[in-house]
């Protein structure tokens, strides 16, 4: 096993290290998380107080549990990943704590108590996704172990991703196929998981093919052109992206994997003609797909004209996404404060518009924080990719981080009405169990990879 | 690969740029113009936050915010809605207010100028919103009577209080139920409102101050005779030629007095005859020989031509200009284009009983601060004099014997002197009459003018006159005011 042979080395090398340093970085994140739980507990308390107008413990209790948990993810990397990033946990968490809130506030006002309470499930859901993140981080203990399963990572990205087409398992939410459901519980959507395992098979994949994807090619107008069979893996996974926008009616989540394919592409082989290439394809197919899917179409015109009356009551209009500017016109410079606004008057203000909720309540102010956050956390991801010594551990970070990034632009930029509005979740804010867990598992292996980045700074994957 | 990373970071960097951006333009920039916008119900139920202020008849709310449980906070509640609809109008959750409701928005809602400081004060002590109180001049004892007086007519009563202007009492019917209005259903409101508009009874009018106007007929003889005697060529004894018909200058059209009567019968007819039996002939004649200059600036001496803001918006009634001699005569007699509303023809009789001077009509009193506070007081004001206090003196009497010796012997009241003037409109072919009564009482010494329009004939078609459904309604309103 590699993890064995891993950690007897370092034992070896640099015994006495462990002993004489404390745990800097731990210690660090520990005075981080005990900040994040508290600005939750506040913010629970203010939603409460602000909403119902007394405080209730149930939540308070629930909310505390939780913090135990993450709590219990800081003592087990004190363990096994002494060294890893101090900022990705505190972010992690209080950016579900603050999605906990803003939903729970939405229950207050819908009056959803009970397990019709979306809060309830997303704290039980996060639990699971924190159990999920310390089994990665204990199982995984390096992260080359990934790099073998390439293949089979990309035969998991492409099973998970075909499950919702499964009949009788797949569901179908707001006209896009992509939950899988048994009986009326525990509907996933498997492509969020599906982005790791993808990021995990773009990495390793390129790391071997590199070279041949990089180095040959005719020279035309200034740029090194692929070669027409290197094109191959590129073609592949366009056609693939251009399958979810045509079967499962997703816009958002094929302009996701595709983005991602296309940014670890240019980190692995340095080529802008394969992303001009890339985008060329993938702006033609969307185009092609504007002019014939009707549910591109209209996604197009309710962004162009969104305030045209037709548009705005037009049934599948711009409805939702006008109500969603509202909300954060309204919350204005410094928000309504939490639990005084209407985010309810906006359809789905818990999941897909849970930024314009935060917006209406928090105002601009929690939104340049919350997006602060986010480019913090992608730049604790970016950082492994520039420290990083091994190629696949590398890609993988950028990878990871970057799908977070193209994440948060594609959904919040969607609601501020500077792209067309496609249906991804926020990542760690919006209700949803699957993409909790997907981001959870996100930031461990993160963690995973920048505490091997500070340990092992001379190793190289064989190649 | 650093090289391509520090690009790609370049790159996540510049997408969050954007994000930064765009919420910047929709929280910042642009959020006055969304919160404008009509379908922005945040805006909507931040206006229902503040507890708007009431609306006072005799001290009591005839419109008042009460908590309630749903998104708006408050309920606007009408008690007795469909006896005050004319004066409150209504609060809609989409959609203009009407009445007072929408005339005096910015003060119940507490965001008029004169109460920024009260608002900057709350700012800093923390209290809400509130808005202030309207204090109306209804007396509602005159408003009941009004609308119990008309009863199922379709038109309009009118109660002033001919010294200062204050209007008393202002019915129209057929009437409406505000509270219906006032639901917090939006969809719910369209469909009453579209209800309400497609009613052919037009119940959303207030005929007291606007609507199709309708023509005065005989009420309006007591504006030609006012024009008679102010020019100083005329009596009440002046005479006139009494034939049985008469034909207007260049046309063929032969006009008659009501129901073909004889006028008394004689060869010639006095103007107070004429007035006191309301004779069309003799005032057609009086008419041309005044000329319809003569008689529009009489018109407008009592306010025909100009709008009023009570601060309910009073359409103008008109008397036009340029007529010829067929078209003036018709005029005497309140017909051809001359429209009028009721309130109008109450400033009529109000000023004759004023000794000339015409108030300018006002439904508010006080609007009143939530801290108590007079935010601003309604004085009686002048409009202008219509007549000299002579011409006032004598059309009095006229009035006064028209009640007790003529065509309007419906208004008498045992005990108390009533002056007043019965008008019967016609509206062209077989359409039915609208029918008038304009007064005053006590004649002594007046306390209240009182302007009674009916409609459809009142339901009698063409066979209806002034004196037998107007004065009684009339008669009726102002015995109980008197015996208050």
């Amino acid at each position: 096993m590699p993890a064995v042979s891993r950690s007897s080395a370092q034992t070896a090398s640099n015994p006495v290290r462990r002993i004489r340093i404390p745990q800097k970085f731990r210690n660090l994140e520990l005075l981080l998380l005990i900040a994040a739980c508290a600005i939750n507990a506040i913010a629970i308390v203010l939603v409460q107080l602000g909403a119902l107008g007394h405080i209730d413990t149930t939540l308070i209790v629930l909310g505390a549990g939780l913090s135990l948990l993450v709590f219990g993810m800081h003592v087990a990397m004190r363990f096994v990943a002494r060294d890893a990033d101090p900022f990705i946990l505190p972010i992690a968490t209080v950016l579900n704590g603050i999605g906990i809130a803003m939903i729970y506030r939405i229950d207050l006002a819908y009056g959803d108590v009970g397990w019709a309470s979306a809060a309830v499930r997303q704290i039980v859901w996060s639990a699971m996704a924190i159990i999920a993140a310390i089994v990665v981080i204990i199982v995984i203990r390096n992260h080359r172990v990934l790099f073998r399963y390439t293949y089979v990572a990309g035969f998991i990205a492409l099973a998970l991703l075909l499950l919702p087409l499964v009949p009788g398992l797949g569901r179908e939410v707001n006209g896009a196929r992509v939950w899988i459901g048994i009986g009326e519980f525990a509907t996933f959507q498997p492509g969020e998981i599906a982005k790791i395992a993808l990021a995990v098979f773009f990495a390793g994949y390129l790391v071997r093919n590199r070279d041949s994807l990089s180095m040959v090619g005719t020279k035309f107008l200034g740029m090194r052109m692929p070669r027409m069979r290197d094109l191959g893996p590129l073609l592949v996974v366009w056609a693939f992206s251009m399958a979810v926008i045509v079967f499962q009616r997703d816009l958002g989540t094929a302009l996701l994997y595709f983005g991602l394919f296309m940014v670890m592409l240019y980190v692995a082989t340095g080529r802008l003609s394969w992303v001009l290439l890339g985008f060329s394809l993938f702006l033609g197919g969307a185009l092609v797909a504007s002019q014939t899917l009707d549910y591109v179409n209209g996604r197009f015109t309710n962004w162009l004209d969104a305030f045209n009356p037709a548009i705005y009551d037009a049934p599948g209009g711009s409805y939702q996404l006008v109500q969603g500017i509202f909300g954060l016109a309204n919350g204005g410079l410094l928000g309504t404060g939490l639990g005084q606004g209407r985010p309810d008057l906006t359809p789905v203000p818990q999941s897909d518009y849970i930024i314009a909720s935060l917006g209406e309540e928090l105002g601009l102010a929690g939104l340049f924080a919350i997006f602060a956050l986010y480019l913090l956390f992608i730049a604790r991801g970016f950082r492994i990719g520039f420290a990083g010594q091994d190629d696949f551990g590398k890609l993988l970070g950028v990878g990871l981080a970057f799908v977070v990034a193209l994440q948060c632009f594609i959904v919040i930029g969607g609601v501020t009405r500077v792209i067309p509005l496609t249906g991804l979740t926020t990542p760690f804010l919006a209700a949803g169990g699957s993409s909790l867990v997907a981001n959870w598992i996100v930031a461990a292996l993160l963690l995973r990879l920048s505490d091997t980045v500070r340990n092992q700074p001379r190793l190289v994957v064989n190649e | 690969m650093n090289r391509e990373l520090k690009r790609v970071s370049i790159v996540v960097f510049l997408m969050f740029l954007t994000l930064f951006s765009s919420a910047t333009v929709i929280q910042v920039l642009q959020s006055d113009n969304l919160r404008n916008d009509a379908r922005n119900q945040r805006t909507l139920y931040d206006s229902y936050k503040v507890e708007r202020g009431p609306i006072l008849v005799g001290g009591s709310p005839v419109a008042e915010s009460v908590p309630s449980d749903d998104n708006y906070m408050f309920q606007r509640l009408y008690s007795n809605g469909t006896l005050y609809a004319p004066i409150t109008g209504f609060f809609p959750v989409n959609g203009e207010p009407t009445g007072l409701e929408g005339a005096l928005n910015s003060y119940l809602s507490g965001t008029a100028n004169s109460q920024f400081l009260d608002s900057l004060e709350r700012l800093f002590t923390g209290q809400e919103r509130k808005g202030a109180a309207v204090s109306t001049t209804i007396d509602p004892v005159a408003q009941q009577a009004a609308w119990d007086a008309l009863g199922d007519y379709t038109g309009a009563v009118v109660v002033t209080q001919p010294k200062t202007g204050r209007v008393l009492a202002m019915v129209s019917k057929p009437d409406f139920d505000p509270n219906a209005l006032a639901v917090h259903d939006g969809a719910i409101v369209d469909e009453t409102y579209a209800a309400l508009l497609a009613d052919p009874g037009d119940p959303l009018i207030n005929r007291a101050i606007g609507g199709d106007m309708n023509p005065p007929g005989s009420v309006f003889k007591l504006v030609v005779v006012a024009a008679a005697l102010e020019s100083g060529k005329y009596t009440p004894d002046s005479e006139f030629p009494n034939p049985l018909t008469f034909q207007l200058p260049g046309t063929d059209t032969v006009i008659r007095n009501s129901g073909g009567d004889d006028c008394g019968g004689g060869e010639t007819v006095t103007i107070a005859t004429a007035l006191r039996l309301s004779c069309n002939v003799p005032m057609a004649e009086l008419g041309i020989a005044l000329g319809d200059t003569a008689i529009r600036e009489q018109a407008e001496r009592f306010g025909f031509n100009t709008e009023f803001d009570i601060p309910l918006a009073v359409e103008a009634s008109t008397y036009p200009r340029g007529l010829d001699d067929a078209q003036t005569a018709m005029s005497a007699y309140g017909q051809f284009d001359v429209r009028a509303t009721p309130i109008q023809m109450a400033m009529v009789s109000a000023a004759i009983a004023n000794g000339g001077m015409v108030m300018n009509p006002n439904l508010v009193e006080l609007i009143t601060a939530p801290n108590l506070s007079p935010l601003q007081t309604f004085e009686a004001s002048e409009f202008q004099r219509a007549i000299s206090p002579e011409t006032a003196a004598t059309m009095t009497e006229m009035m006064v014997n028209g009640v007790e010796n003529g065509a309007a012997s419906n208004a008498r009241i045992d005990g108390v002197s009533v002056a007043g003037k019965t008008g019967t409109a016609e509206n062209g072919g077989d359409l039915p009459y609208t029918l008038w009564f304009t007064g005053f009482a006590p004649a002594n010494d007046p306390e209240f003018a009182i302007t009674v329009l009916i409609e459809d004939g009142g339901g009698l078609g063409q066979t209806g006159y002034g004196n037998l459904l107007a004065a009684p309604v009339a008669q009726q309103v102002l015995e109980a005011v008197l015996n208050k």
